[in-house]
């Protein structure tokens, strides 16, 4: 509980990638008030891999929430890149996570009637590229992803390793502030996450900043730095 | 900015792709409105063909005429059984005079008398409606002249015995259009054949059409000398005699604006002169009107089947819409995750249905034009498909589609994200 570096990294000339000050959110069932975040001060500086982990009901979901800007908090002020996205509104919120963020699901989430190429330039669509500007975009990223030969296929056409790939793809589409992925390797057997992971590993050396949930240690070893939750509170930071 | 045409052409292209996902599922949605649009035109192709063919047949008569009968009143119908009664009724030589002199907004005052009579030239024999009447007559009814001239002002003052013939009448008296000069006999009268005018198709108007097929026309002072104005029908032994000295005056009168006015004059001073209601005095405009707030009643209630047929189409869309959001809650969730506004989800499923309602709104319209022409081809009726009922069927099926896609895409956006991306 006595780590708290944000005030220290405050000075940086780069703003944290996230920054929460005593973020809380607060649900009402029925007659009864759950802390899910009861009070969480962290920053994820720019170029970290975090990973995220604690029991279920410890609040990781709702930070990912929080953090992915499809919440919003009941106290406390949340700067993304610097800048207070605490108390915007639903349109608001909407373009931040077009603009800055890049979700990775365990499910993948892709739309099942899209191909590879069109799932991954979804983003791009709504930020309002031009079709041949965003099709290129969406290339370049399967390639990255080494998927340059399924551009074609529909997400039910691949294996749940390529699904994901393409997940990821999507999710750098917009080129965000920092990715967050939740339990993406949770359906996935343990060569085919290996192989993302590796991925995740090469973009966050390549600057990208990820904040991945997970509840395996395992998994979580790869990342640089550890975070466990409970009971709404930060337990302890790792790395 | 981007081009935001042709990003709606993706838009819609996408909403195309969703709904052939399910090709089954959009027809069967779609055909609600395919049935309801079509019916719609149909109907309105067969209302219109009815009611401009009436329309037709009122102006026909002349919008600016007024046309006075005489009519046989009803207390007389009684005494018919009574051995050579004679009834005395109709219209007067006097009354054509007195109108010409009292109202003077008339143009032209056209007696009409009419005499069923038997006419032969040379060997042929055909009834004929003998009408006697005046010069102005085929300017009122102006039906091309085909041959000859027709009757002049100095045929009328000189009483010369000339008849005008119409072209059926000529046919069949002769089968050739040299009747020109021809002497015809009509009862026991020798009548030059001077000129042929076109014949109207006879149609069975509401109102009596003034000119028939079989008219010949002589001028009404040669026809009062020759057939004077009693006349005798031999029915079942008994005998109906009748003294009618005029059966039509047709009045034209100077602009349409003042023809109700001059028919309340006519009806006034008919009834000043006329004891007995033995005239009916009838306005072609005035049945003008009549038929055209018929048609508006008729298009009224077709509106109203128009709109159920169209309400029930457009509920069967929504209920498939809602359908659709709830089957694709997890895409509308990973959309809101990716940044798409509440907005862009309405747009996108609005597109939707817009789609579906408008093609199965060009559907119907390929429908609406396949009915009336069967209906024209197999049973004969006249149908007119208006450009304006294709126009307003297609405005109807946009806003079918906006009224019964609003609902269906605001719930999709107003999903809470977070709800949406876990829902199986």
């Amino acid at each position: 509980m006595a780590m708290l570096p944000t005030e220290q990294t405050k000075a940086a000339a780069t703003p944290a990638a996230a920054r929460f000050e005593n973020i809380r959110r607060t649900y009402i069932m029925g007659t009864q008030q759950v802390h899910a975040l009861d009070g969480v001060s962290v920053s994820f500086e720019k170029g970290e891999f975090w990973a995220i982990m604690g029991p279920s009901g410890s609040g990781k979901s709702t930070m990912l929430n929080v953090l992915g800007c499809l919440d919003r908090p009941t106290g406390g002020k949340y700067y993304l890149d610097g800048q207070d996205v605490s108390a915007l509104d639903d349109d608001e919120l909407s373009d931040i996570r077009l603009k800055y963020l890049g979700f990775i699901f365990q499910s993948f989430n892709l739309i099942p009637q899209l191909s590879v190429e069109e799932n991954i330039a979804l983003p791009l669509y709504y930020l309002g590229w031009k079709e041949e500007d965003s099709a290129k975009r969406a290339r370049e990223l399967a390639a990255m992803v080494g998927l340059e030969t399924r551009l074609r296929h529909r997400p039910n056409e691949l294996s749940g390793g390529q699904q994901q790939r393409v997940a990821i793809a999507r999710a750098l589409a917009n080129d965000p502030v920092f990715m967050l992925a939740d339990e993406p390797t949770g359906n996935l057997d343990s060569g085919t996450s290996e192989e993302i992971i590796s991925l995740l590993k090469r973009l966050n050396r390549a600057g990208k900043t990820i904040i991945m949930v997970t509840h395996e240690p395992e998994i979580a070893q790869n990342a640089g730095k550890r975070l466990y939750m409970r009971d709404g509170l930060i337990a302890g930071i790792e790395g | 900015m981007l081009p935001s045409l042709s990003r709606l052409f993706r838009d819609i292209q996408l909403g195309i792709k969703n709904l052939l996902l399910h090709k089954l599922r959009s027809l069967l949605t779609m055909l609600g409105l395919v049935f309801g649009v079509g019916s719609v035109i149909a109907m309105l192709a067969v209302g219109e063909g009815a009611s401009r063919e009436a329309l037709e047949q009122i102006r026909r008569l002349g919008s600016r005429n007024i046309i006075i009968s005489a009519q046989k009143p009803s207390d007389e119908q009684t005494a018919t059984n009574v051995r050579s009664f004679l009834s005395i009724y109709g219209l007067l030589y006097s009354d054509v005079t007195r109108l010409a002199e009292t109202i003077p907004t008339l143009e032209r005052i056209v007696p009409v008398k009419v005499i069923q009579k038997e006419g032969r030239l040379g060997k042929r024999a055909m009834d004929l409606r003998v009408v006697g009447t005046n010069a102005d007559w085929f300017e009122l009814v102006s039906r091309p002249l085909i041959a000859g001239r027709v009757i002049n002002q100095s045929d009328q003052a000189g009483r010369k015995n000339v008849a005008v013939l119409t072209e059926y009448g000529a046919r069949r008296l002769m089968a050739t259009e040299a009747v020109i000069g021809e002497t015809l006999r009509i009862g026991s009268n020798y009548y030059e054949v001077i000129g042929i005018v076109q014949n109207e198709s006879a149609q069975e108007g509401a109102i009596q059409t003034p000119d028939q097929q079989t008219d010949a026309y002589i001028p009404l002072a040669v026809a009062r000398e020759h057939f004077g104005d009693v006349f005798t029908q031999r029915k079942s032994g008994s005998q109906i005699r009748e003294r009618v000295e005029l059966h039509q005056i047709i009045v034209e009168v100077e602009s349409t604006e003042l023809v109700e006015l001059t028919a309340a004059a006519i009806e006034r001073q008919m009834q000043l002169y006329h004891s007995k209601k033995d005239y009916v005095v009838s306005v072609p405009l005035a049945l003008l009107k009549q038929a055209e707030a018929t048609k508006r009643i008729f298009n009224t209630v077709l509106g109203a089947i128009a709109g159920i047929s169209l309400l029930v189409g457009g509920i069967g869309i929504m209920n498939i819409m809602l359908a659709s959001v709830t089957e694709r809650t997890r895409e509308i969730g990973i959309r809101r995750a990716i940044g798409a506004k509440q907005r862009q989800i309405i747009a996108q499923f609005l597109i939707e249905t817009v789609v579906l309602s408008v093609s199965g709104g060009v559907l119907g319209i390929g429908l609406g034009l396949l009915i009336p022409w069967l209906i024209s081809k197999i049973a004969g009726m006249p149908t007119v498909v208006s450009a304006h009922s294709l126009i307003l069927s297609l405005g109807i099926s946009v806003s079918v589609g906006v009224i019964f896609g609003i609902y269906p895409a605001m719930r999709a956006a107003k999903l809470d994200p977070i709800d949406a991306l876990r829902h199986e």
